[in-house]
């Protein structure tokens, strides 16, 4: 077990990320903190970088310059520069990445129940009946019927496939989630469903998150605090109602004037 | 003297329009307002003043151009203005909320859920909040059967009266009010009246905006005038 986590010290650190693609800007020297708890946005045009920083910041992509620090237990990590074993370790349990497409974050011939099992075995749950058990537990939590927990994620709506893909991440309990566009290509009704599962859990489980999406609207219910990107740059930061009702950049106003009623 | 529960010092608000050519839209100049604890100020001025304005730089959703707003956070006068996003949100979750016209929520979550929800977030037990929102709703005169619903599809007035019945179910002390009456009729305007008053009786400290003359005279204890901007000679 780990201690539990001081509030006062940041989760995650990032200095001065960057991530070039050969001459091009992928995202430019940003930097912020996260704390336990706190949910981030990260909105910007489609191109503006909010993939590419995600990615850097989930350990999926060694950023050209800079440094992503984790919290572990009492010391703060490199996540670039870590042992393997504590690396595994750390990607399986301590975050959690929900990908926008659900079939890039499922194993589509595994059943329901072992898409999430497998995550606790892979944590080192052994009893069979106990992992099934919590398995149901956690398709009931995303709303999906324990009926289908045979079933394989290919015979899932779109909608059941992202909440199947939420519970496989949240099952074995991250501290820090990431999601990119986590609503995206679902239809608005299902959308609304999953994001009032998200901030119930959210909210109920004390997880940090950091979320990637276009759409002001899901930022505004979703995070505390948003980062608009421009050009790779970060270009406005702050928290999610300041940046959105009173913007100060020329871009940010440019987005927040596009759309009806974030 | 009662406790200083808000102090905001030498606040101005001009917003820049930078895709209407950089437009400088000046709104508030040099205002200086100071509430206690069980005081209730009215905000009066014509439309346009810049009286919502002032209350979203108190609530800290505005940032003002020039100026401090302090809030009396756990004991501590604290500079909303400067704080820390993260001591933001902490001030608003147990200390200052703003209720405004319209209800913002997300689609789908029920109105008994959404009452409870500040609620839950502060900690208190699901059985205690159940029963608490229950017995607000029903103050509000919103009808048993619309309890288990979203408001999405509810009409005006019962959309504001979920807003009230989330806000003062669980009354912070300080409470920021943006005609939060504005759709009601006589009676449950009335009710909300009532509402501010039991608030301020716990030591809230209120600033709202009535349009309605008769909700402004009962539930002022000061009114503080906000004027249109005028250039200096
Ligand atoms: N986010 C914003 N960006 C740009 N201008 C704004 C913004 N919010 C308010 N304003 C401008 O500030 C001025 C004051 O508006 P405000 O809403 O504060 O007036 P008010 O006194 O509350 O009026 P009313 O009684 O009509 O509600 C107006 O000219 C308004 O257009
Ligand atoms: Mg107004």
């Amino acid at each position: 077990m780990s201690a539990p986590l001081s509030h006062e010290e940041p989760l995650l650190i990032a200095e001065s990320v960057s991530r070039f693609y050969g001459p091009r800007v992928g995202c430019r020297d940003v930097s912020f903190s996260l704390w336990p708890g706190e949910v981030l946005g990260i909105v910007g045009e489609s191109g503006s970088g909010k993939s590419t920083l995600l990615r850097c910041l989930a350990g999926l992509d060694r950023p050209s310059e800079g440094r992503v620090l984790f919290r572990h237990e009492t010391q703060k990590v490199d996540i670039y520069n870590l042992a393997e074993p504590l690396r595994r370790e750390l990607m399986r349990g301590a975050w959690g990445i929900v990908h926008q497409n659900p079939r890039d974050g499922l194993r589509m011939d595994v059943s329901a129940g072992g898409n999430v099992g497998e995550r606790l075995m892979d944590r080192g749950a052994r009893h069979y009946g106990a992992i099934r058990e919590k398995a149901l537990h956690w398709l009931n939590r995303v709303e999906i019927d324990g009926a289908r927990i045979d079933d394989h994620p290919r015979q899932f709506s779109g909608g059941m496939q992202q909440r199947l893909q939420i519970a496989r991440v949240l099952v074995s309990e991250p501290r820090l989630v990431f999601m990119d566009e986590p609503t995206g290509g679902l239809d608005v009704s299902v959308q609304a469903r999953l994001l009032d599962l998200l901030r119930v859990l959210v909210r109920d489980l004390g997880i940090a998150a950091i979320i990637v999406t276009h759409d002001l609207a899901v930022a505004r219910l979703l995070t505390d605090r948003l980062m608009v990107m421009k050009g790779g740059a970060v270009v406005e930061h702050g928290l999610t109602d300041q940046v959105l009702d009173d913007p100060h950049h020329a871009y940010t106003q440019l987005l927040t004037s596009a759309v009806l009623a974030a | 003297m009662n406790e200083t529960m808000i102090r905001a010092r030498h606040l101005s608000k001009i917003f820049t329009m930078h895709n209407q050519g950089g437009i400088a839209l000046p709104v508030l100049d040099d205002v200086d307002l100071q509430v206690g604890c069980s005081e209730a100020v009215v905000l009066h001025g014509p439309s346009g003043a810049g009286k919502s304005t002032l209350l979203r730089i108190l609530y800290g959703n505005y940032r003002p151009s020039a100026g401090a707003v302090e809030i009396r956070h756990e004991g501590q006068l604290i500079d909303i203005v400067a704080a820390h996003p993260r001591l933001v949100i902490a001030i608003r979750k147990k200390t200052l909320s703003y209720v405004s016209q319209f209800l913002r929520v997300i689609p789908r979550v029920t109105t008994l859920d959404i009452v409870k929800d500040p609620m839950l977030s502060r900690g208190v037990s699901d059985d205690e909040a159940d029963r608490r929102a229950k017995a607000m709703l029903a103050r509000l005169n919103l009808p048993e059967r619309l309890w288990s619903l979203p408001p999405q599809t509810f009409s005006g007035g019962e959309q504001q009266r979920v807003n009230i019945a989330r806000s003062f179910v669980d009354p912070t002390p300080i409470m920021l009010l943006d005609e939060p009456t504005a759709s009601l009729d006589a009676g449950n305007r009335a009710i909300v009246v009532e509402l501010i008053a039991d608030a301020r009786t716990r030591g809230s400290a209120i600033v709202g905006i009535f349009h309605d003359e008769g909700v402004r005279d009962a539930v002022a204890t000061r009114v503080f005038p906000v004027q249109v901007y005028r250039e200096a000679a």
